[in-house]
Parts: C-alpha cells; sequence; structure tokens
C-alpha cells in the first residue's frame, strides 16, 4: 500500500478543534464535516488538498477531544497519510480504528517541507521526500495494530475473529 | 517489579496476575460511555458492523449533554439517534434532558462508577473517575461501539508518572490550580500515553470535587489516565452511592515510575492558562489588566457543587462589572436543584449573571455563550485552543471558579482575595 502526494506542513499540538471545529459536530456526516477540515489554521487547506497528499507536523498531532470526526474528516478529504513527530494517544487510537495511515518519523517531519512530493510505502515504513531525494523510515507498528489495519479498522478486525 | 494502580486494576480486568508498561492486553469493561456527539457514530459503526445486541444493557451510559436543550435540528437529530439506540437496546444509564447532566459530573454523583473499575468513554475527559480510584480513559466512537458489543477493550499498559502531594491549599486556591499547575510544569504532552497517579498524605487535604476537576484535565497533559489513591473520603463519597462494590487497589511498594514529582500544595498559586494552550500557565497576579468580555464558570472540569460555593461566596450581594457577561453552569440537575434551594441562583441573577441548566455548550464552542472576533473569556472549563470558545480570533484564559468569579466582579483577570 502507497500513497504519494504534496505535503501539507503544520506545527505542533495540533488540536482537534482546528481539525474540526465543534461548532460544525452538530452532524456526523463526513462529507459535509470535511468542508471544514484544518479551517481554523488553513482556511485554503481545502481548497488545495488532493487526493494522496500527505499531512506533516509536529509533536502531539490530535490533541483534545477524543472525536473521532478528525480523523475522520482528515481522511474524508484524501489525505493519504499523516506523519507527525508524535501523536495524541486518542487521534492514534481512533485513526487506526478507521483506518487512517499515520506513521511516527521525528526526522522526516522536521524536514520535510509545505509542497514537497512525498510518498510512503506502508508496508516497509518507508517515507521519499521526491522533492529533495531524501529517504526516511517510520517505525513500524507491533502486529496487533498491523491486524487491525490489514481487517480494515477495529470493528472489522472483531467481526473477522467472531468469524474464525 | 511491582505494579502501579493503573497496571493492577488492567491486569485484574485482563485476567493476569501481572502486567508490565507497553504489554497489550484485552481487558473486560465495567462501563462504556458515550454522548450525544459521539455516540450517533459510535452507533452508525455498531450497526455497520452487523452487531444487534449489546454486551450489558447496565454497563453502557447515553449521556446527552453537549447540544442539549438541542441547539439546532441537525443535534436534535442526533440526539434523537441516541435516544432510539438506547430504547431499542434498552440502555438503563441512559441520560435525556431534565435527568441529565454533564457526563463526568453526572456519572459520579450518580453511583454508575466506582473505585476498581476499568471504564472507558467516548469522550477525552473520561480520565475524570480516576478521582474515586478507578481506571478510566477516553476513546474514539469506534472504540465505544466494539465496547458496547463485546465489553471489552485493548489497550497498552501505560508507564505512569508519580505525583505526591504534601501540604494543604491557600483559601483562594483549588483542584484546578494543582492540575493548571502541573500542566504548566510538564506540558500538553508532558504525560502522552501515560497514567498520573496522585498520592501522599496530601490527597486527604483535597476533597472529591478537587480530585474529579485535577483527573479531568489528566487528558490535557496528553496522559492517558489520571488516578487517586482511594481514602476515607473516597470510601464516604461511594457509600449509599455506588451502584457496585467499590474495589480498592493500592500500587505496589516496589512500582515502578517514569518520574515522581514532589508537589506541596501550600505553594500553590491561583494559576491561568493563557491562549492557545494549557501548558501556558501564569500565577494570576502575574497578568496585569487583561480585561475580558464573559466569564464562564461550570463544565465537565468545574460545575460541581463546590465549584458553585466558591462562585456564591464570591458574586453573592456584588455586581458583575459593566460589559461582562457572566455564564454559570451548574453540571448536573441535582445540583442545580441544590443550587436553587440554597438561594444561589437568586444571587447569582442578581449579581447581574446568567444562569444555564446542564450543557457543555459554551467550552467547546458549540452555542450558550460563542465568542465574537477579539473577545475574551474567562472560563473555568478545560481547554484554550484556537477558536475552541467562538471566533478563531478570540481568546480564552483557563482558572479556577475562584479566579474566575472574582475577575467577573473586577472586570479583568486577578486572583480572589479575601477582604
Amino acid at each position: 500500500m502507497n500513497t504519494q502526494g504534496k505535503a501539507f506542513k503544520y506545527m505542533d499540538n495540533v488540536d482537534t478543534d482546528v481539525i474540526i471545529p465543534a461548532r460544525y459536530l452538530n452532524t456526523s456526516d463526513a462529507a459535509e464535516l470535511a468542508l471544514h477540515c484544518m479551517e481554523d489554521i488553513d482556511g485554503e487547506f481545502v481548497n488545495n488538498v488532493k487526493k494522496g497528499d500527505i499531512i506533516v507536523a509536529g509533536w502531539n498531532f490530535g490533541c483534545g477531544s477524543s472525536r473521532e470526526h478528525a480523523p475522520l474528516v482528515i481522511k474524508t478529504c484524501g489525505i493519504g497519510c499523516v506523519i507527525a513527530k508524535s501523536f495524541a494517544r486518542i487521534f492514534y487510537r481512533n485513526a487506526i480504528n478507521i483506518g487512517l495511515p499515520i506513521l511516527e518519523c521525528e526526522q522526516a517531519a522536521e524536514e520535510i517541507s509545505a509542497g514537497d512530493e512525498v510518498s510512503v510505502n506502508f508496508d516497509t515504513g518507508e517515507i521519499r521526500n521526491i522533492t529533495t531525494g531524501k529517504n526516511y523510515m517510520a517505525q513500524p507498528f507491533p502486529p496487533f495494530i498491523q491486524n487491525i489495519i490489514k481487517c480494515g479498522g477495529l470493528l472489522a478486525s472483531l467481526k473477522e475473529a467472531e468469524d474464525e | 517489579m511491582g505494579m502501579t494502580m493503573s497496571q493492577k486494576i488492567l491486569a485484574a480486568h485482563a485476567g493476569l496476575d501481572v502486567v508490565s508498561a507497553g504489554q497489550l492486553i484485552n481487558a473486560r469493561l465495567d462501563i462504556v460511555l458515550g454522548n450525544d456527539i459521539t455516540t450517533p457514530v459510535a452507533v452508525n459503526e455498531f450497526r455497520k458492523a452487523g452487531f444487534d445486541k449489546v454486551f450489558d444493557k447496565e454497563r453502557i451510559a447515553i449521556v446527552l449533554d453537549h447540544f442539549v436543550p438541542n441547539k439546532d435540528i441537525k443535534a436534535a437529530e442526533q440526539s434523537k439517534t441516541c435516544r432510539e439506540f438506547a430504547c431499542d437496546h434498552c440502555i438503563s444509564h441512559f441520560y435525556d434532558v431534565g435527568k441529565m447532566g454533564i457526563e463526568h459530573a453526572l456519572l459520579p454523583e450518580q453511583g454508575v462508577v466506582t473505585a476498581g473499575d476499568c471504564i472507558i468513554g467516548a469522550d477525552s475527559h473520561t480520565c475524570t473517575y480516576g478521582a474515586l480510584g478507578a481506571f478510566s480513559t477516553g476513546v474514539g466512537s469506534t472504540d465505544m461501539a466494539a465496547g458496547m458489543a463485546t465489553g471489552m477493550a485493548w489497550f497498552k499498559v501505560p508507564s505512569a508518572i508519580r505525583f505526591k502531594l504534601t501540604g494543604k491549599l491557600p483559601y483562594n486556591c483549588s483542584g484546578k490550580d494543582v492540575i493548571l499547575s502541573i500542566i504548566g510544569m510538564i506540558g500538553v504532552d508532558g504525560a502522552l500515553y501515560k497514567s498520573m497517579e496522585f498520592t501522599g498524605e496530601g490527597v486527604h487535604g483535597l476533597s472529591i470535587d478537587d480530585r474529579l476537576c485535577i483527573c479531568n484535565m489528566a487528558i490535557e497533559a496528553g496522559a492517558k489516565n489520571g488516578i487517586f489513591s482511594v481514602d476515607e473520603k473516597t470510601t464516604e463519597y461511594m457509600k449509599n452511592r455506588c451502584e457496585r462494590k467499590p474495589v480498592i487497589y493500592e500500587a505496589d511498594e516496589d512500582a515502578e515510575y517514569e518520574k515522581t514529582y514532589e508537589i506541596d500544595l501550600s505553594k500553590i498559586r491561583p494559576t491561568v492558562s493563557c491562549p492557545h494552550l494549557p501548558e501556558n500557565t501564569r500565577n494570576a497576579d502575574e497578568l496585569n489588566n487583561i480585561k475580558i468580555d464573559q466569564v464562564v464558570i461550570g463544565s465537565c472540569t468545574n460545575g460541581r457543587m463546590e465549584d458553585m460555593e466558591a462562585t456564591y461566596k464570591i458574586l453573592k450581594g456584588k455586581k458583575i462589572a459593566d460589559n461582562v457577561r457572566c455564564i454559570i453552569i451548574p453540571a448536573t440537575m441535582q445540583i442545580y436543584r441544590e443550587c436553587v434551594e440554597r438561594g444561589y441562583v437568586t444571587a447569582f441573577i442578581d449579581s447581574g449573571a446568567v444562569v444555564s441548566t446542564p450543557t457543555c455548550g459554551p467550552c467547546l464552542g458549540g452555542y450558550m455563550g460563542i465568542l465574537a472576533a477579539g473577545e475574551r473569556c474567562i472560563a473555568t472549563t478545560n481547554r484554550n485552543f484556537v477558536g475552541r470558545m467562538g471566533h478563531v480570533d478570540s481568546e480564552v484564559y483557563l482558572a479556577s471558579p475562584f479566579t474566575a468569579a472574582a475577575s467577573a466582579i473586577a472586570g479583568y483577570i486577578t486572583e480572589y482575595r479575601e477582604a
């Protein structure tokens, strides 16, 4: 599994309130919510994002609320992967549970610039910055989590276990 | 190697004698919680995956609190989804308008959660119940759906940071000042993935409301959970209240902590978190002439009875400053009623404040006190992120009810001082 696209770069502590402001949470319709993704820190994001693009951020990405709407809108916008120095724990869990690929890689998160063309190979954890020619290796997921991802999310993995 | 309080609870719920930090486990859940924002997503996932019954109708709590009484048609539809699901599955702990309260004030008050429990909630402030000696953590809607279906959740066993408390808080400080000071010290990811365990003789001087407030904001330091050791106050609080028998876990003598902080509560000062992160803390008296447009006293962090008492003590017989709107929100119907009976509501209204029925509304910028561009609010809530209470160019300062109420009278941020 791979993704390739342009990098959108953000700082440390990107919180769930800027990923999807609570004022829009009177609906759980992903397509409707996705129109407001990142709007409080980057009003142009939804106009510029294309399928396969990548979000690159600093420490503690996704801190704050437990709203699963946050990884959901990022995924719905077409983002193929989020690379960060670290993720807030509920966001990390939610991303895995709904099937949004995320990778922790401090060096890549530091060095990739906004607008760089980046490709990610999820099987190997390899991140390639095509613009600069630099390669990085992200931390692989533990096998337990890899299985959730392989099944297509937590509930699918539970169903699979139930059927076995 | 010994285990921490959190590790012991997790081991017991995973049917294991011993667990260690980093281990992946499957644990049995005592309570699975959701609210009117997160439950509809969970219900959808639950149905989509083909589940048709919940694991135990007594062990699921659904609380409508974020946008109720409903703020608009869409919010009403979401509440309806929750209501229908609760009805279809005969969920015993379903709290609708008239019975509801802000979930993290309501569940301890109603005795739904107890010491020794393993709890997940699709709300980040689910970590609140650690105040009673439970392992309790926030998750997303898919985890809630899985929890409702199976009564189980997977966890990575957390390592822990210990906070050894000594001394007694000054008269103008509360649990809020303790937790804001700690977040200021360790940062918004200072406890990422970890437990924050609060122990030491200083615990005994903290009320249950203080402890609930401290654990409530553990997530604001990135923690997986916050937890207090159980003492006589906890036992007294739980007596004749909790539906299930409390089970008390103590950390082993040789439990391993990544770090231990010694905190002398007598040195805590009225603390304020400045925009736009909870870690941007300052002593209230260092903030000069920061004028405010709005004050919010309430939320799952500070809408409990002691918070109302502190607010009453300060506002009684005084007037809210000109050009300041003061919104007071008792967190549960029981607290609301108590405020009416004790005459607090009359005193609040006479001071120029408004008093709302329980809702999370303004805390997350939903409704009931949204800020315009350039406006500034001091709030007893838990987050001051960009746009949290309204316009992206508005500002939220976090503080205790003492500091917020004193500031409401002054019209600028100030600490409370006894006359």
